[in-house]
């Protein structure tokens, strides 16, 4: 029951040919949780973190390309929270900061947990994720592709999460997360909004409030009728009290449990995704942390 | 797979820990870089109160960077450089600035959060001397203290913050 | 008494001073011995199996697949308990494991020691156990009717309170039914312990404990052993909170290291630890207060039920508490209270900071809250009108004998200025509710502010012998203090040390190992009474050996003993001729003295819950600022004003640090702490789910006052502080956030969704 630590992703391939029942490790703050109460037995592990093609971000033209090893901390830097705003909102609200320092973007891709941060996100963004094989094939596919339950992928035994693409300044994003502590909880109800207004397009998607993150597209189309895309501004009820409750909360598929009840994480998505359209739209800045 | 560190069957593994190179031998693959330090190199300075990366007793920092020991899995932290609280503690019996603040101004009760909180503390003022109360608190927001409601810690974290200062003046 | 004591000019760490602890650099350095720092030669891990059911009946246990892994030196189950088969601080009726039947989840069923704590947990897994599941009882109000789930019965402890005139009516009544959720103790260092088993046939167990004593009494008797071959030793306690007042594992691990004879060690993991041990009680309260129209309390009716869980533990003092103070620190001429304990399925509960005096809290201010708005009166006003004050009578029929400044509490808050923290409309984002999640909306949130008071006895009550016991030697100039109390983090050690530099007037003060082997008991650290107690015996014990010193330097020297005194840290004479240091007044000699100290005998109530059955009481008010989003229920805590009632600040920052912790967790169970309980089954077992303040929930506490009204008989006048800073900032939070939102919220924690949804809801009907 050996521990790999490849110092490249050939190498990595190459671990994983020889043996494709390895469990894979990045920064190990899911992972281990599991192996330390017992949960989870790898025989074999292959350790991700010096592995330098996963490290890091890049530009390529227009798209952002996000390692998989890509930290919330990295995530958070002023350079990369410019190009994408609504992930460095997510990457703040995860854990605390020794989280942040360890956990990675590909983890909380791979683990597909309904309150996973970064999802939400990821789907109102509209991002990419290419994954790669020891036989060197690869596949890009969106998150609806990749998270099909809750801790439940597509992912196939010997496949690396590579790097995840995303456009570089798509438009205004806001994503909020509700948690009954001010720091270090997991998320009862999140929502991402994403308004670009070069595609005019809007993209919501809804965290912990079902199985998988929810994209909420009826709420997208009666957003998108609100919005004057010349002026860049809301018209219509949400310039006022009016709000994407009754929309949202059908869209949402949420269940009661040990952190709280189906009915008030519907309502809180409501709210969440009502003060994110008007976040879009308020003259301040959009704010990165 | 000329670079790749295979650690076999029976995890026999080399850690860099407070400079200073460590050989494990005979571990069990699950050990978590906290068991290891605490059981097996007799570094029982950070504590284990959650193995859940939630609590932040077991505070390190690896390669520079603050992270939760029991989160990281032993056996893949060969190449890293770790530092513990024992790393960041005079020799003889003396107390860092740091840790001299969290006895003088009360932030020690119990005291088992006490050691990750030197680490976090240390690693914060390192890199932002001059953070804001808030500030303070959302870098410690992954320490958890069950004894002092945080009033001393964030009193000692200032004392610490113009002691530091009173020293770089004289400078 | 003809010896004069003073402490010398200039001494410093004496009392009233904020002196050091001495075991801070230790701690800081990370080198402080926790119990789960312990390591032997030769050492095994220990595991414990426990049930996953609330309820069932163990139809068959086979050990041998644990055996069967290798690495595995012992197994260990019912039938292998030598002594007395349960355990129990009131009566023992826990078993050490559980043997035909399972009663909460979590409760041990056998134990396995190995070569490595990974082989252990596999092995106790490996156990193979037969559960027929039963239907769990886990309503405590079914629990009075309903078949008996142990042989003792579901009722655990039933007091009743008839207080004047149970008749008696006023003009203004309000009426409440509230509750209070389990709450976790979540102290930070794990239940652990090493066992090492002796030559003698007896064995050393090194633990984290509240009580030494007491545990050893129970281990002997579960082992069948005489006392002084079970000898217990205290290591490092990572925090208590009444948590370790009842055993946990402690037969378990001795019997595994008397089985192989090998030291064993066990660390609990987190969720072990909130599976294994009590929990503050949950509780169903009914109120109904009447005053006249002048807002003068006239009667207080209550029924209690307070749920215990599967065993006895300290439910009965707990229930006594929550009745005795079920009406406040106030003036109540008439009362009638209806207090119950149960059993259940659920886990056990008992002691936790508080004790019974929290829950009642929480009711009572509320309930003082509806009185003043039914009187249109202000809250603040009708408080001080009914305060309680020395020589009243309290509804237990006892008169407040001590110091008792309700009034002054209260007053010292109502006038400390509105915290300078920014409001909604300007604090930073984080600094509103949600916090890092960004989720406020700024006109959104609004401000609230609560006021609460509250109260508590100091020590044992009800007849109980409480004693402790401490020793003094004074040899070659040094003093050696040694007591079995337990240090936990509240500063008993720097507290020891200040009273024997306070009586002998040297700076080097040693403090001997806590332990049952060569020392009486210290009685428990809980109660808020090691320094009333524990202060009591060491002062007792150090002024003996003074004494002792002195009269030996005038038998020596021949000189009347009236001239000389102990002063400054030498033995003089008035006339100036004798000035010897310690070391010189001694010549040689070894002095030693052991003092035991008990407070005053208390009653036993009568059953109209009539008695004196405190020695002391201890007040506290709290007033919060909350910024609450109506939309969402968040709430952030942004400020804690609170003054307390001390007697004297012994050690002023040791004291602000009891009231900044004890106020957080008040400020915990209001918001946020709940051990969520499923037919039986705790949902929450972990950090990442029970969640308890982090630095950026717990706000900051000012404190309006150290209200420094001796009190008479303590000594040096000091009341304790461990519990009373935790009383009321429950109630004052919950108060608050009822004054930002409108709504009743009968219920802590109150969750978001009881704000968010209730709005929700009351905005539609309004529609
Ligand atoms: C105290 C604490 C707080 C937390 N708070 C939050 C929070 O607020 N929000 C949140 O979303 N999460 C939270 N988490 C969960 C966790 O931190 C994140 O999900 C994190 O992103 C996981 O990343 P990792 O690098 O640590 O992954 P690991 O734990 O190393 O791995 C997780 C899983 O991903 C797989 N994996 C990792 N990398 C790859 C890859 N490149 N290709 C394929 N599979 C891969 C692993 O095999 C494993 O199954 C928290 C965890 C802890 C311990
Ligand atoms: S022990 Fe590592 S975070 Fe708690
Ligand atoms: S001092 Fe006890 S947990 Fe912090």
């Amino acid at each position: 029951m050996p521990v790999f630590v490849p110092a490249s992703l050939e190498e990595a391939f190459a671990v994983l040919e020889g043996a494709p029942g390895a469990q894979l490790l990045a920064g190990g703050t899911d992972f281990m949780v599991e192996v330390n109460a017992g949960q989870r037995r790898p025989a074999t592990v292959v350790a991700l973190g010096a592995v330098p093609e996963l490290k890091g971000w890049r530009l390529d033209g227009d798209e952002v390309v996000l390692g998989a090893g890509l930290t919330y901390t990295e995530m958070i830097s002023p350079e990369l929270a410019e190009l994408v705003p609504g992930l460095a909102q997510a990457a703040r609200t995860v854990g605390s900061p020794q989280i942040r320092n360890a956990g990675t973007l590909g983890g909380n891709i791979a683990t597909a947990s309904p309150a996973g941060d970064t999802l939400p996100m990821l789907m109102a963004l509209g991002a990419t994720m290419t994954l790669g094989r020891s036989d060197g094939g690869r596949r890009a596919v969106g998150l609806d592709e990749l998270v099909v339950g809750p801790k439940r992928t597509t992912l196939q035994p010997g496949e690396v999460l590579l790097e995840v693409r995303v456009r570089a300044g798509a438009g205004r994003q806001e994503f909020l997360k509700v948690g009954t502590r001010n720091a270090m909880v997991i998320a009862v109800a999140s929502a991402a909004v994403v308004v670009d207004f070069e595609r005019r397009s809007v993209r919501v998607a809804l965290g912990s409030v079902g199985p998988v993150v929810i994209r909420a597209e009826e709420v997208e189309r009666e957003a998108a009728k609100l919005i004057d895309w010349d002026a860049r501004r809301l018209v219509g009820p949400l310039e006022g009290s009016g709000d994407f409750g009754e929309l949202v909360r059908t869209a949402a598929r949420p269940i009661d449990d040990h952190r709280s009840t189906a009915a008030y994480r519907r309502h809180a998505a409501g709210v969440c995704v009502t003060r994110a359209f008007r976040r879009a739209f308020s003259s301040e800045e959009s704010t990165a942390p | 797979m000329t670079n790749t560190t295979s650690v076999p069957e029976l995890l026999s593994y080399t850690l860099n820990v407070n400079g200073r190179d460590h050989q494990v031998s005979d571990a069990e693959l699950g050990e978590n870089l906290l068991f290891v330090l605490r059981e097996r190199l007799g570094l029982r300075g950070s504590k284990n109160a959650c193995e859940q990366g939630e609590c932040g007793s077991c505070s390190v920092l690896v390669d520079g960077r603050l992270e939760c020991s029991c989160t990281m899995l032993a056996a893949a932290a060969t190449g890293r450089q770790i530092v513990t609280v024992e790393g960041l503690t005079p020799s003889g019996d003396g107390l860092s600035e740091v840790q001299e603040a969290f006895v003088a101004e009360g932030a020690v009760q119990c005291g088992f959060c006490t050691p990750g909180l030197i680490v976090s503390v240390s690693d914060l003022l390192d890199r932002l001397p001059l953070a804001t109360e808030l500030e303070i608190r959302e870098a410690i927001s992954g320490n958890l203290c069950r004894c002092t409601g945080y009033g001393r810690i964030i009193a000692a974290v200032q004392a610490a913050q113009h002691a530091r200062s009173a020293r770089e003046a004289l400078r | 008494m003809t010896t004069v004591l003073t402490t010398g000019p200039g001494l410093r760490g004496g009392l009233g001073e904020s002196v050091r602890r001495p075991d801070g650099g230790p701690k800081a350095r990370g080198e402080f011995a926790f119990s789960s720092d312990l390591e032997a030669e030769d050492m095994l891990w220990a595991h414990l199996l426990r049930s996953p059911h609330p309820s069932a009946a163990i139809s068959s246990l086979d050990l041998s697949p644990a055996f069967a892994v290798p690495g595995v030196a012992a197994v260990l189950a019912a039938g292998d308990v030598p002594g007395r088969q349960s355990f129990g601080l009131d009566y023992p009726d826990q078993p050490v494991f559980a043997g035909k039947v399972v009663r909460h989840v979590g409760e041990p069923i056998a134990a396995v020691a190995a070569d490595h704590p990974i082989t252990a947990r596999r092995a106790a897994e490996a156990i193979a156990v037969t559960y027929e599941v039963t239907e769990p009882l886990t309503d405590p109000e079914a629990a009075m009717e309903a078949p008996p789930i142990h042989e003792r019965g579901n009722v655990l402890f039933h007091q009743d309170i008839v207080h004047g005139d149970p008749g008696a009516t006023g003009e203004v009544s309000v009426e409440g039914s509230y509750a209070t959720a389990m709450q976790d103790q979540a102290f930070l260092g794990p239940e652990s312990a090493l066992a090492v088993p002796a030559g003698d046939g007896g064995v050393d167990l090194y633990l984290a404990t509240q009580w030494l004593h007491v545990d050893r009494d129970q281990i002997a008797a579960c082992l069948g052993l005489p006392l002084d071959l079970v000898r217990l030793h205290l290591s490092g306690v990572g925090g208590a909170f009444g948590a370790r007042e009842d055993m946990s594992m402690q037969v378990q691990l001795c019997l595994l290291a008397m089985r192989t004879g090998r030291p064993v060690k066990i660390v609990f993991s987190r969720e072990e630890s909130f599976l294994g041990h009590v929990h503050r009680h949950p509780a169903r309260m009914w109120y109904r207060h009447s005053a006249d129209a002048d807002g003068n309390l006239v009667k207080v009716e209550a029924k209690l039920i307070l749920d215990g869980g599967a065993y006895l533990s300290s439910s009965p003092a707990v229930l006594q508490n929550a009745a005795c103070f079920a009406a406040g620190p106030y003036r109540v001429p008439n009362a009638v209270v209806d207090a119950t304990a149960v059993r259940t399925n659920n886990p056990p509960c008992g002691a936790m900071r508080g004790f019974g005096a929290v829950q009642v809290c929480f009711a009572y201010e509320t309930q003082m809250d509806k009185l003043a708005a039914a009187l249109r009166m202000d809250p603040v006003e009708l408080r001080l009108r009914n305060a309680l004050r020395t020589g009243d009578t309290m509804i237990t029929g006892q008169v407040l004998s001590g110091a008792a400044p309700v009034a002054e509490v209260i007053r010292a808050v109502a006038a400390a200025p509105l915290p300078a923290e920014p409001g909604p409309s300007d604090a930073p984002e984080i600094a509103l509710p949600g916090g890092a999640g960004r989720t406020a909306e700024r006109d959104r949130v609004r401000r609230g502010i609560g006021f609460a008071v509250g109260f508590k006895n100091l020590m044992y009550s009800a007849g109980f012998d409480d004693f402790t016991t401490a020793r003094c030697r004074l040899e070659e100039g040094r003093v050696t203090i040694t007591s079995a109390a337990v240090e936990v983090g509240q500063g008993l050690v720097t507290l020891m040390q200040q009273i024997a530099r306070h009586i002998f007037g040297v700076a080097d003060v040693s403090l001997g190992e806590a332990t049952t082997a060569g020392i009486g008991s210290a009685g428990s650290t809980s109660a808020s009474r090691q320094t009333w107690m524990t202060g009591g015996a060491v002062e007792a014990a150090c002024r003996a050996v003074a004494e002792r010193l002195v009269s030996s330097v005038a038998q020596r020297l021949e000189r009347p003993l009236a001239s000389l005194r102990l002063d400054g840290g030498r033995v003089c004479s008035d006339d100036g001729a004798v000035d010897l240091s310690l070391v010189g007044a001694a010549s040689g000699q070894v002095f030693e003295e052991t003092a035991v100290y008990r407070h005053p005998p208390t009653e036993e109530l009568d059953e109209k819950g009539q008695g004196n059955a405190h020695v002391s009481f201890a007040f506290g008010a709290h007033r919060a600022v909350v910024d609450v989003d109506l939309d969402l229920g968040l709430v952030r805590v942004v400020d804690v004003t609170t003054a307390q009632d001390v007697g004297r600040a012994l050690n002023p920052l040791q004291l602000i640090g009891q009231i900044e912790g004890g106020t957080a967790q008040g400020v915990g169970l209001a918001v946020m702490e709940e051990i969520v309980l499923d037919r039986g089954t705790v949902r929450n077992p972990s950090f990442t789910d029970y969640i308890i303040p982090t630095a950026l929930d717990s706000p900051p506490v000012t404190i309006a006052g150290l209200i420094e009204e001796p009190e008479p008989g303590a000594p040096h006048g000091a009341k304790g502080a461990g519990e009373p800073p935790a009383i009321s900032s429950t109630a004052a939070v919950a108060a608050a956030i009822r004054d930002a939102t409108g709504l009743e919220l009968a219920r802590v924690p109150i969750r978001p969704q009881d704000i968010a949804l209730a709005l929700a809801a009351f905005e539609e009907d309004r529609q």
